[in-house]
């Protein structure tokens, strides 16, 4: 085992410092639209550099680079170092590019991914609606052809739409052919948002914040979209939403965060006088276990993704992991945070006042903990994705179409 | 940036494997569970041939890793022989400066010679009968050897019988003095210990996981195989989400130690309580998977229940690790 990533690299490392050093001092006394230009035009430096939007070829914006998970590894780590802003995030970047670029025409190409790399566009996911969420393939939302063949009319409903409220445009699963099999009968379509068809609700969730983590629900009356807009075939577009993003992906970032939250529970314990209380520090050894396994299994992961090797059905079990571990995390948080967990916190995502923020502030961790075991695939159905795809036991009979 | 597997190590590990498909098979096991003995002399000659009695002397081109690798696979057979001893044995007489421990290298890598690994304080001692050498880890008092015929053995009934333990007194004074209590070595060689026993749990593990997967796909309840129903899909799922992930655990605590990094005593602790939890977890949840048929003595996962037991309570338990660790971390 060697967790050093070679000396290619640290020479590598040496020039993305070299370049930040020079292209990103710390801004702080920009504010603002002028701290916005100066990010944007640092984005697109970083880019010519080929650090960012690796993936992308240079025609659509990006810097066409080969795949090289240590490279990226490292850009990841230095620019984190340096706390300059790597590339805007958001379902745009995690899933409409890579769609496009695998499944895309070259019009759709051209039209989305320039503006949506730059952070124009904001991608809703439009998957979920009150009847479908882990069926997803049951989903009823209805696209029918117009009479002249070029445009999908869309009619139905979506819901629990993250950064619903800021999107402009929306890739989303819509039934066209009512009579095919389930999974047969779905074309993925892309679509803008402003338009007078469209109707975007704020949902309220049960942080009470309002702010950009807040989900909406849309609906759809004779909505309208080019049939250019679709990406593959007509009645493919289950098989095109599993598309997902080969390139790059492995890295050890998501355990980053694991651990820091960790790091700021054992602080909490501290904070509040608990540390010494010997249930306390064996239930954060207990828990300290797990974030350190998943952390272990993050590099085994990446080590696997940078060899070209299979890491195996662990890789399956990542997303319910990181779920569990909060969960156990929430759960001691609130048990330390006591009779502070009587005052709503403030000061974060936008809601409430300002102001300093106590103890009580892990309530949203501790609500947050409940969000990811629901979004993304809710952890029954990861359950049944690690025993089925990871263990190879019998698929439920009911069920071929689950998340 | 490599952490996982090398090909040399799987083929380690397959080698191990094969071994012991030979010379273990699960009859053996029941035969040997029934009888009195302590020992296998010929499971434990098959894996000694192959040579790896000296993985964790210095100058051997292996380490931790490697031997953590074999004890897995040592665990997931539920093999008997005091293998983590023989090791511990073997880098504690290759790196003392005492000339007469010195002298039993070669038997002792060979695996002619047999030595035990003895947790100071602890009266229990596994394959005490067949060991020709007491290796005395204490943090406290320092690393002693100790020949067997120094020692006063009493039998006993014991649980885990694929190793079995004696009660033995061993006089204070008797044998070599290889490492001071103050000398590094002693607390690196109780870390490997530590991180041997961790693989000894993450095989057995593992191997109770196999067997309530296979099992799940095989036996049918309601007209269909029990694997398809999602309470128990979900409980299975759950017991290889406990150990796979583990499994890197283990593999950066054996990392650490080769490598001789700071964080190396407490990522052992960490390694041995977090692997020990989730042995008894697992065999518990084994049981339960199989039905009656994984009550009985005849099927056979009482050995890794029984054995997850040993584990977890040999060399402190996971609260006394963890205890540990917190101290090691400033908490
Ligand atoms: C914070 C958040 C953000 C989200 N963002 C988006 C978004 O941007 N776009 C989008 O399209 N969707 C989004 N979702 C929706 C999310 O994908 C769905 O909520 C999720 O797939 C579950 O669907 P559901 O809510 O309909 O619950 P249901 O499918 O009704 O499930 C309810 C309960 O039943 C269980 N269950 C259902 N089926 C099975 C089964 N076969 N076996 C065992 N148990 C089962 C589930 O595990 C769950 O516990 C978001 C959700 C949350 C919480």
């Amino acid at each position: 085992m060697d967790l050093s990533y070679g000396e290619a690299a640290e020479v590598f490392r040496t020039e993305v410092r070299a370049f930040l050093s020079s292209r990103w001092p710390p801004a702080a006394d920009l504010r603002g639209a002028d701290l916005k230009a100066f990010i944007r035009t640092f984005r697109a430096q970083a880019t010519d550099a080929g650090y960012l939007y690796r993936a992308i070829p240079k025609i659509y914006g990006g810097s066409e680079q080969s795949v090289d998970v240590i490279k990226a590894q490292v850009i990841r780590e230095e620019f984190a170092r340096a706390r300059a802003p790597m590339e805007v995030g958001g379902n745009g970047m995690n899933m409409t590019v890579p769609t496009l670029l695998e499944k895309g025409s070259d019009e759709q190409k051209d039209l989305f991914i320039r503006k949506t790399v730059s952070g124009d566009y904001i991608w809703g996911q439009g998957y979920s609606e009150p009847g479908s969420g882990s069926d997803l393939a049951s989903v009823r939302t209805k696209g029918e052809l117009s009479p002249d063949g070029k445009k999908w009319i869309i009619n139905g409903q979506k819901i629990w739409t993250s950064q619903g409220m800021q999107s402009t445009h929306m890739f989303m699963l819509v039934r066209t052919e009512p009579d095919a099999p389930k999974h047969d009968g779905i074309t993925y379509l892309l679509i803008d948002l402003d338009q007078p068809g469209v109707t975007r609700r704020p949902i309220r969730q049960m942080t009470g914040e309002e702010g950009d983590h807040t989900f909406c629900e849309f609906f759809f009356d004779n909505a309208e979209t080019p049939v250019s807009w679709q990406v593959g075939e007509r009645g493919q577009g289950w098989y095109v939403s599993r598309t997902t993003l080969k390139h790059e992906r492995a890295s050890i970032g998501g355990a980053d965060g694991l651990g820091r939250q960790f790091a700021k529970l054992v602080e909490l314990a501290k904070e509040v006088g608990r540390i010494d209380d010997l249930i306390v520090r064996d239930k954060l050894a207990q828990i300290e276990g797990s974030v350190l396994s998943h952390r272990y299994t993050s590099y085994r992961l990446f080590s696997c993704a940078a060899a070209g090797e299979d890491p195996g059905p662990v890789a399956l079990m990542m997303k319910l992991l990181l779920t569990e571990i909060g969960h156990e995390m929430a759960l001691l948080a609130q048990d330390l945070i006591g009779e502070h967990g009587f005052l709503e916190p403030v000061g974060a995502g936008g809601r409430g006042n300002r102001g300093p923020r106590g103890p009580e502030k892990w309530l949203d961790q501790i609500m947050g903990s409940l969000g990811n075991s629901i979004a993304g695939g809710a952890s029954n159905i990861q359950r049944n994705i690690v025993g089925e795809r990871g263990l190879g036991l019998p698929r439920d009979l009911a069920m071929s179409g689950e998340r | 940036m490599h952490f996982h597997l090398t090909e040399e190590q799987t083929a380690i590990q397959d080698a191990v494997r094969g071994t012991l498909a030979g010379a273990w098979p699960i009859e053996r096991l029941h035969a040997f569970a029934d009888g009195d003995d302590d020992f296998d002399r010929t499971s434990w000659d098959a894996l000694m041939a192959l040579g790896l009695g000296g993985t964790l002397a210095p100058d051997s081109g292996m380490g931790l890793l490697d031997a953590a690798l074999v004890c897995e696979v040592v665990g997931e057979a539920a093999a008997p022989g005091p293998l983590i001893g023989q090791l511990l044995a073997v880098a504690a007489a290759a790196c003392s400066d005492n000339g007469a421990a010195k002298s039993h290298l070669e038997t002792l890598a060979s695996g002619e010679k047999v030595a035990t690994l003895v947790h100071g304080g602890s009266a229990f001692v596994p394959c005490a009968r067949a060991a020709d050498f007491f290796l005395i880890v204490d943090r406290e008092a320092g690393v002693r050897l100790v020949a067997a015929v120094d020692a006063a053995i009493e039998a006993v009934k014991a649980a885990d019988r694929s190793r079995p333990v004696s009660k033995v007194a061993i006089p204070a004074d008797a044998g070599e003095t290889l490492f001071a209590a103050s000398d590094p070595m002693t607390g690196r060689l109780a870390d490997a210990a530590l991180v041997l026993v961790a693989a000894d749990a993450l095989g057995g593990a593992q191997k109770v996981t196999d067997m309530s997967v296979a099992y799940a796909k095989e036996r049918e309840q309601f007209g269909q195989p029990i694997g398809r129903f999602q309470a128990l899909k979900h409980q299975l799922a759950h017991m290889a989400l406990d150990v796979e992930p583990a499994r890197a655990l283990l593999w950066y605590a054996a990392y650490a130690w080769d490598a001789g990094l700071p964080d190396a005593p407490r990522a052992a602790a960490m390694a041995k309580a977090h692997l020990c939890d989730i042995y008894v977890r697992s065999t518990r949840a084994a049981v339960a998977a199989h039905g009656g048929i994984g009550y009985t003595w005849e099927y056979g996962l009482h050995y890794w229940f029984r054995r997850a037991a040993f584990d977890r309570a040999w060399l402190g338990s996971p609260a006394a690790h963890r205890a540990r660790a917190a101290v090691l971390a400033g908490w």
